[in-house]
């Protein structure tokens, strides 16, 4: 398995070779943020035209197909539109915080991308307690959207952002339930150990049935968390106009898009490394004829492809259900899933003890 | 210079003189070169990614819902990001009879789309009053309230229709000026001209 | 018919009687309460149903038209005929609280007429602004535009009510209301809203997410077409009816030619009214299926209303090809069809009904069979049959709620008698009802074409008509099933080219007359699912 941190140790040495120390860590953190901001957009704007062309071929459609070709360079003529898109101040609104609210979204999900296993040795923030890092980064999100609908003096916008703050506070608790399941499992939080813990067989096989459960409880919480139908209540669009982004026009809106479609490769990506293996391959233990052949992809590309899966399940999600009323989605995760997530928690627990995984 | 439209050939179009003699007066006094390229970036970005407001009265909005549906897929064109929140669209189809009840809503659903923004009046109705023309309480076109950009006639107009009237704002888009042009912070300048007492009550 | 006439003579000794195609019944004013009072509560009388209410102005009084309907009587109709001689302060006593429906329909005649109705609760305009200056069905009215110029500024004092009192004196007193207390929770949703069906208003009071009271504002696409039709003649009328409610374009055109045929005496060729009721069921399923595509979409699952659409295209194919458009077909006129069906038509159809059942199963495993979709239709919008039938819900959401009221079994017309289809009925009395009943009518309707479609005799499609069509002096009244339930047509004639009087009486004004009852103490999502499986269409309602 190619391991990048060759790479950028290697690239350490080089700069640290004419540069002094400080000045070497300050180049790194640039060119690093740079990097993210750049991946962010990119990722941001292929998940656009992804979800675009994916719920036009569930209904018949062709999607975009005149924008360069197969409506590739679509999403580059939004991008430029919404660059140039006038940004309106309302009267009578917090002005401030109604500035400061899509910034608050875009930052919390940019330090999570952060946190991602891109690939063997790619990796930028690594903590010993990443994933608890990870889950309170996540957290900083619903505050922007909850600024955003209160800012904004508007009814629609205040109950968007009202659902939002109960919906995701409420699944929440089986998000992190479902994580620490794993944690159990696993025994670490740190993300690079929680990858190479993974290196016999992912964690969805190891674990079995209360991994499995464990899965799929966080596929649903994780879509909540997202704000994705059939839990796009906070901006239903036929009930609250947009929800809480009601008032945001030009690049302000597009960072609330941006953020949307991030977070949802955000959580895919979560998945992928707490399920999935992150990186890793697909090991089967015993096989190392199918295990080296396995290697030989690019441990990014394990990775993305992964995530992408996981999206396109989420991606699904929304274009088959229906939308659930607000009072449903709450008893569903305070009534079902969260006293499920508890019991998943306390068999994963009673399995490790007594050493029934593999 | 001529207007293009992907796959559309310039004698397809019914009115080209108006839109040659339109590029004809923009470069007349001609254009930075930079600035004219930039011009065209941003034309292709915005003429390519119209998201319309939907706003729908009658007839005309279930032909557009069939213009969004599988057969006609507006999508295609990158149409079909339909926002229901004026902030976020671009331009505002008036679809169906514009009755003197409907007409401050609408007025204000203008005011609230951010520039650059356009304004298409579909359906006979729209355009002149259609069929309704007679009557007491409705708005004899949309153009005594708004500026129109382009009519589609028809009752309603098929979604055929609707795709060439699309393409024609496409067009008078790609040959407008967003630098000095639609640029909306003179119009705040000349606002604030008129209206003193408003200033700094405004970001 | 005969001891009808002697059961109001008892009651209201003044009254005289009209015979025609309907019995009509004139009293004066201050005998209308009492008699309307009886005529709903007496036995063997209960006429439980207003069909319709129409405001009148005959120049030297005005009046209103009330359209009685016993289902009891085995759905027999009368019309009540109250003048107004003072044309000065014109009013009456209210009537909405025997039968709810008249609540609005009283408004709007208010509105039309400015006849006032006492006790009424809520006497504000329903389609005209606030400000409107005059009423504008008056014959005197004054249609100067300087006088209403188009407005640029919302109208004021929206929450402003009035209700006109007669003290024991016989005194009437302007009592002031408020709809909505000062501390309530307003929020406003339309009439620019992605899911009110077009642009209807609804202002909410809200207490947390739940409904306390619900305010309809109609009018935002009220176009004045009663008062154009006076001006025109009968064949220029028709486009209207088109566009209207456009979901049932065929079935409209069908009834106000049926009424205007009935006046003349006039006998449609056979082929034409196979065509004709082949075209009302296939606008039917058109109709339902852009319902099920909309419930659809308006619950969140976008993909369905793709689906619905698919097959929808289908039906638009057959209208184009027959009538030369996809909307606004213009087919039926005064004595037939415009045009003959094209060669492809039988086929077509065919082929519509051979997929439609496959389709169907595809729809309910899709969203009808969801958990989540039930979830959000069942035990939602609930309408008991009682409220149903005083409201006068009619149509698929009246037979959502177990009340047989199909037009076409009650008052049969065309060829229906000689054809076998069942009356959806279901007993849930809920949006799922509701829906259900819209997804078995396109079984029903496809059943109804499967019938035609090898049946359809040769011969003329339209019987000689006069160059000019002139009706006699009197006044018909026809109804329809409509996709939405019962249309009604009233045309008064005083023996010109031009009407004197056209009134619509459309399913979705009373549709949206439930609004409020249906959706207190739901959610705010709830009042999108609610109308979405009330299926009104606006300009159907403004007009």
């Amino acid at each position: 398995m190619f391991n990048f941190g060759i790479w950028t140790s290697e690239f350490n040495n080089f700069l640290l070779g004419f540069l002094p120390e400080w000045l070497t860590v300050v180049v790194e953190c640039v060119l690093i943020a740079v990097l993210v901001l750049l991946t962010y957009t990119v990722l941001a704007l292929f998940y656009i035209l992804y979800e675009r062309k994916l719920c036009a071929w569930f209904q018949c459609r062709l999607g975009p197909m005149r924008v360069g070709k197969w409506g590739l360079l679509q999403v580059f003529a939004d991008m430029f539109k919404i660059l140039i898109k006038e940004l309106i101040s309302l009267k009578d609104t917090d002005r401030f915080l109604f500035k400061l609210a899509p910034y608050i979204i875009i930052t919390s999900s940019v330090v999570m991308l952060a946190c991602l296993p891109w690939g063997n040795g790619l990796q930028i923030i690594d903590y010993n307690i990443g994933i608890f890092f990870i889950l309170a980064v996540s957290s900083v999100g619903v505050l922007g959207i909850l600024l955003a609908g209160w800012s904004s003096n508007n009814k629609y916008t205040l109950i968007g952002a009202m659902r939002s703050g109960a919906q995701m506070i409420s699944y929440e608790i089986s998000l992190g339930l479902a994580m620490i399941t794993i944690i159990v499992l696993a025994g670490t939080m740190n993300i690079n150990q929680l990858v190479w813990e993974q290196d016999s067989a992912w964690f969805i096989f190891r674990g079995h049935i209360p991994a499995i459960i464990a899965f799929l409880i966080y596929i649903v919480a994780a879509t909540a968390e997202t704000n994705r139908g059939p839990f796009d209540l906070p901006e239903a669009e036929h009930e609250l106009v947009a929800g809480y982004h009601t008032e945001y026009s030009g690049i302000h809106f597009g960072f609330f898009y941006l953020a949307e479609y991030l977070n949802l490769f955000i959580v895919s990506g979560i998945a992928s490394l707490m399920f999935l293996g992150g990186w890793m391959p697909f090991h089967i233990p015993g096989w190392e004829g199918f295990n080296h052949v396995m290697d030989w992809i690019p441990s990014i590309v394990w990775f993305l492809g992964k995530s992408f899966f996981i999206s396109y399940i989420i991606i699904w999600f929304k274009w088959t259900f229906p939308r659930v009323r607000i009072d449903q989605m709450l008893a569903f995760e305070w009534k079902y899933l969260m006293p499920l997530s508890l019991l998943n928690l306390v068999l994963m627990a009673v399995c490790v003890a007594l050493g029934w995984h593999f | 210079m001529e207007v293009k439209i992907k796959s559309m050939k310039h004698e397809d179009f019914k009115d080209n003189e108006y839109i040659d003699k339109l590029v004809e007066e923009l470069n007349a006094t001609g254009a930075n070169v930079m600035v004219g390229k930039l011009d065209q970036l941003i034309n292709w970005g915005i003429s390519n990614s119209l998201w319309p407001l939907t706003f729908g009265t009658s007839c005309c909005a279930i032909e557009f819902m069939s213009l969004g549906a599988a057969r006609y897929d507006m999508a295609r064109f990158g149409f079909e990001v339909a926002r229901n929140s004026p902030r976020q669209a671009d331009y505002i189809m008036v679809q169906g009879t514009i009755v003197h009840r409907m007409a401050p809503a609408l007025i204000r659903l203008y005011e609230q789309l951010a520039e650059p923004k356009y304004v298409i009046a579909c359906g006979g109705c729209a355009v002149s009053g259609g069929p309704f023309k007679n009557s007491y309480c409705v708005v004899k076109g949309v153009d005594e309230i708004l500026p129109v950009d382009v009519y589609i006639p028809g009752c309603p107009p098929r979604p055929e229709a609707f795709f060439y009237g699309l393409m024609q704002l496409q067009r008078k888009i790609k040959v407008q000026k967003f630098f000095g042009g639609v640029n909306r912070q003179e119009k705040i300048k000349e606002f604030f001209e008129k209206h003193p007492e408003e200033e700094g009550r405004l970001g | 018919m005969s001891d009808i006439k002697e059961k109001i003579s008892q009651i209201c000794p003044s009254a005289t009687f009209t015979e025609g195609e309907t019995l009509m019944v004139t009293v004066d004013e201050k005998d209308w309460y009492p008699l309307a009072k009886a005529l709903k509560e007496t036995k063997g009388l209960e006429f439980d149903v207003c069909s319709a209410v129409v405001g009148m102005d005959w120049k030297d009084s005005f009046g209103v038209i009330y359209y009685l309907t016993s289902t009891s009587r085995n759905w027999e109709i009368i019309g009540i005929k109250i003048p107004i001689p003072d044309r000065k302060d014109p009013m009456i006593h209210s009537v909405s609280d025997l039968w709810k429906v008249c609540n609005f329909q009283e408004r709007e005649v208010y509105d039309f007429y400015g006849i006032k109705f006492i006790n009424h609760p809520d006497m504000r305009r329903f389609f005209l602004r606030n400000d409107w200056k005059g009423h504008p069905l008056r014959k005197d009215y004054d249609a100067d535009p300087k006088l209403n110029p188009v407005p640029t500024e919302d109208e004021k004092n929206e929450d402003d009510t009035v209700t006109y009192v007669e003290d024991e004196k016989g005194k009437v007193k302007a009592v002031k209301g408020k709809v909505f207390g000062a501390d309530e929770y307003v929020v406003n949703i339309g009439p620019q809203h992605p899911s009110t069906h077009g642009v209807m208003r609804f202002r909410v009071s809200i207490d947390g997410e739940n409904i306390k009271k619900l305010d309809v504002v109609s009018g935002y696409i009220h176009r004045g077409i009663e008062k154009l039709s006076e001006s025109l003649t009968y064949p220029q009328i028709l486009h209207f009816t088109d566009r209207m409610d456009y979901m049932s374009a065929h079935q409209n055109r069908h009834c106000l030619c049926m009424c205007i045929e009935k006046a003349m005496g006039l006998v449609v060729p056979r082929r034409a009214e196979v065509i004709r009721v082949m075209m009302d069921e296939l606008m039917r399923i058109s109709s339902h299926l852009l319902a099920f595509g909309c419930t659809a979409m308006d619950l969140g699952a976008t993909t369905a209303f793709f689906y619905g659409f698919r097959e929808r295209e289908m039906i638009l194919d057959i209208f184009e090809k027959t009538c030369g458009a996809r909307m606004s077909m213009n087919y039926n006129v005064i004595g037939g069809v415009i045009a003959d069906i094209h060669p492809d038509f039988v086929k077509d159809v065919k082929e519509l009904i051979r997929i439609m059942p496959d389709r169907l199963k595809e729809y309910h495993k899709v969203f009808s069979g969801n958990i989540i979709a039930m979830n959000r239709l069942k035990g939602v919008g609930i309408l008991p049959k009682k409220e149903a039938i005083n409201y006068c819900i009619t149509g698929p959401s009246g037979r959502g709620s177990d009340w047989s009221c199909d037009c076409r079994k009650k008052h049969p017309y065309s060829i229906y008698p000689e054809l076998k289809f069942d009356e959806v009925l279901l007993d849930g009395c809920d949006s799922y009802s509701r829906y259900m009943v819209r997804m078995k009518e396109i079984e029903q309707s496809c059943r109804i074409l499967e019938q035609l479609v090898d049946q359809i005799p040769e011969g003329d499609i339209r019987a000689q008509v006069p160059k000019i069509v002139k009706l006699p002096v009197g006044c018909w009244y026809q109804q329809v099933e409509a996709s939405r339930g019962t249309f009604g047509v009233y045309i008064e004639s005083d023996g010109t080219k031009n009407p004197y009087r056209v009134h619509f009486q459309s399913p979705c004004f009373n549709l949206v007359g439930v609004m409020d009852l249906t959706t207190r103490g739901h959610m705010i999502a709830d009042v999108i699912t609610i109308c979405a499986a009330l299926d009104f269409v606006i300009p159907d309602i403004d007009r």
